[in-house]
């Protein structure tokens, strides 16, 4: 069993409209949406949920205004702010330390166990679906991702099935890090132009700090052929393979639009190309 | 006057609306805090004056002074600290993990022997600088470094309430955008009419809601995909502040680095005018 993870450092870049298509192409497999706070690729597969869990993660602090004293030691010993002057804590800015629980004299802080989402296993037309909803304003996506992942490959081990699918969110941080630690390899979207191209060099610099081989694919290419030529000739010098490349195209957008995956949208041009590149992907 | 410029979905357009709103406006101050990928500098192209190193507080045992009795792992919420128990004769140890680590100071605070200080580890780098007459301060996370808020919170240090201080956020809707729009008095939500531009629009709207920030949407490549967005804008009463059609010429630009607004004038009123609406909603 191979986990492979869609990436690409800046956002929009069409991470999760190829990773739709490979759940359209590939057989045997178990998708995964890692873009726990932006989740998107339900839209276009569909899912029926079977299973639907709650994430508890991390803790809130809560104060009893009836013991507190109004000491004040939590509010200038609170390193993320989150008591403001006049005793109220935000649970937004709680970063669940314990630290104000710990300190407090009169015992008035309790640290209360927080729900930060909802993950589901699902059943789509392409086969298992693992995807998830980060609480509104909620932290510890990193944490979400690596439950999510870890449901999915008991799935697919259980199932013997070949493939984990993973969609991973833009950036580098921890969500990112949680998609990519211990995946077989990675595939980077990028774009062509110079945020595209930035942003692609810092993920492949993430991606080889943890050791994962890289392949790369450009999409809409042809909106600047001169910026393409730029990603492949930087490609080529680190020795990483541009697997494919798409160009630009609207019919992305109408099967966005009709909630359908691009390789299964009529008339769509770049069928092929997609075919070639989950068969590179996968060699 | 704060105004942050986020959205949900990535790659809808923050940056450009950032950078064109920035270049349309006087007495300005550009923060980029996507500090993840941060891409404002290659369209502003600051001159960089002054760099800083930014550092997050990560504890440091004393092993002479530690008695290795586990208080520090027993209150580390982020499971950073390890124990190794003492036996036979050897006296034990304790192991950090800094990249677990979130700086509260919870054991350096309650360490019964004081055998725990706080010292710097480096997260990032701040750069500070001028592009014409808009103060420009970028951050840089370090690549394979988790955490992004405590770099985001430095890099908002740095605002000057003398200007008008426009932030450029990170996509999504968790902890750094949430970090990144905290202090602003009004964000942008840029958006595309698609489906996967609404999901994301509807979630970041209900972030700021929570956070009880004003809003209005941007509307980018405005005559591709549908008409949900707008009609969703309608129903919940939310301000459309600009649309910007599709157009090859404005994507060509962008992938060049050259703002907008410096090869089609026409686009500083349009930022001024929405200046003006924002102004007129807080």
């Amino acid at each position: 069993m191979k986990q492979i993870v869609v990436i690409s450092g800046k956002g929009g870049t069409g991470k999760s409209v190829l990773t739709a298509s490979f759940a359209a192409l590939a057989k045997n497999k178990v998708m995964v949406d890692c873009d726990v706070d932006a989740a998107d690729l339900h839209l276009l597969l569909h899912p029926v949920i079977k299973e639907r869990h709650e994430f508890r993660s991390g803790k809130t602090a809560k104060l009893n205004k009836k013991i507190c004293t109004q000491c004040d030691q939590c509010v200038a010993l609170c390193k993320f702010g989150a008591i403001s002057d006049d005793l109220t804590i935000d649970p937004i800015s709680c970063e669940g330390c314990a630290l104000c629980s710990h300190i407090c004299p009169a015992g008035a802080i309790a640290m209360v166990q927080n729900v930060a989402g909802e993950y589901f296993v699902s059943d789509t037309k392409y086969g298992p679906f693992v995807h998830a909803k980060l609480g509104i304003a909620e932290d510890n996506s990193g944490k979400l991702v690596a439950k999510i992942r870890q449901v999915a490959k008991e799935i697919a081990e259980k199932e013997g099935l070949d493939y984990v699918v993973i969609d991973g969110p833009p950036g580098i941080g921890c969500p990112v890090i949680a998609s990519l630690s211990g995946v077989d390899s990675a595939l980077i979207v990028t774009e062509p132009t110079l945020s595209g191209l930035h942003d692609a060099k810092r993920v492949i610099e993430v991606a080889e700090h943890f050791k994962i081989p890289v392949k790369m694919v450009v999409n809409k290419y042809d909106l600047n052929n001169e910026m393409t030529g730029c990603i492949e000739r930087f490609c080529e010098d680190k020795g990483i393979a541009v697997i494919g490349k798409m160009g630009f195209d609207r019919a992305i957008v109408e099967s966005m639009v009709a909630g359908t995956t691009i390789v299964e949208h009529c008339g769509s041009r770049i069928r092929e190309e997609i075919v070639n590149i989950w068969q590179e992907l996968t060699v | 006057m704060i105004i942050a410029v986020a959205s949900g979905k990535g790659g809808t357009g923050k940056t450009t609306i950032a950078v064109n709103l920035a270049l349309s406006l006087k007495n300005v101050q550009f923060l980029d805090c996507d500090v993840e990928e941060p891409n404002a500098h290659i369209f502003l192209k600051p001159e960089i004056k002054e760099k800083s190193l930014a550092f997050i507080p990560i504890p440091e045992v004393d092993e002479a002074k530690c008695n290795v009795c586990g208080k520090c792992r027993e209150v580390c919420a982020y499971h950073a600290i390890a124990v190794i128990p003492s036996s036979n004769g050897d006296k034990g140890s304790v192991l950090i993990f800094p990249h677990l680590c979130h700086g509260c100071g919870a054991c350096s605070l309650l360490c019964p022997q004081k055998a725990i200080k706080e010292v710097n580890k480096e997260i990032g780098v701040i750069e500070i600088g001028m592009s014409q007459d808009i103060q420009f301060v970028h951050g840089t996370l370090n690549v394979g470094e988790i955490m992004s808020p405590p770099l985001i919170r430095q890099v908002e240090d740095y605002i000057n309430p003398t200007k008008t201080v426009i932030i450029d956020a990170p996509p999504g809707t968790s902890c750094p955008v949430i970090v990144a729009v905290k202090k602003s008095d009004y964000c942008i939500l840029v958006t595309e009419p698609t489906p996967f531009g609404l999901n994301d629009l509807v979630l970041a709207v209900e972030v700021l809601r929570k956070l009880n920030i004003p809003f209005g949407v941007v509307i980018n490549r405005s005559d591709i995909g549908d008409d949900k967005v707008d009609q969703y804008c309608q129903d919940k009463k939310i301000l459309i502040l600009l649309r910007i059609p599709f157009d090859k010429e404005i994507a060509l630009l962008y992938s060049r680095g050259i703002p907008l607004v410096q090869k089609k004038a026409e686009y500083k009123e349009k930022f001024r005018t929405m200046f003006d609406m924002i102004t007129k909603e807080i």
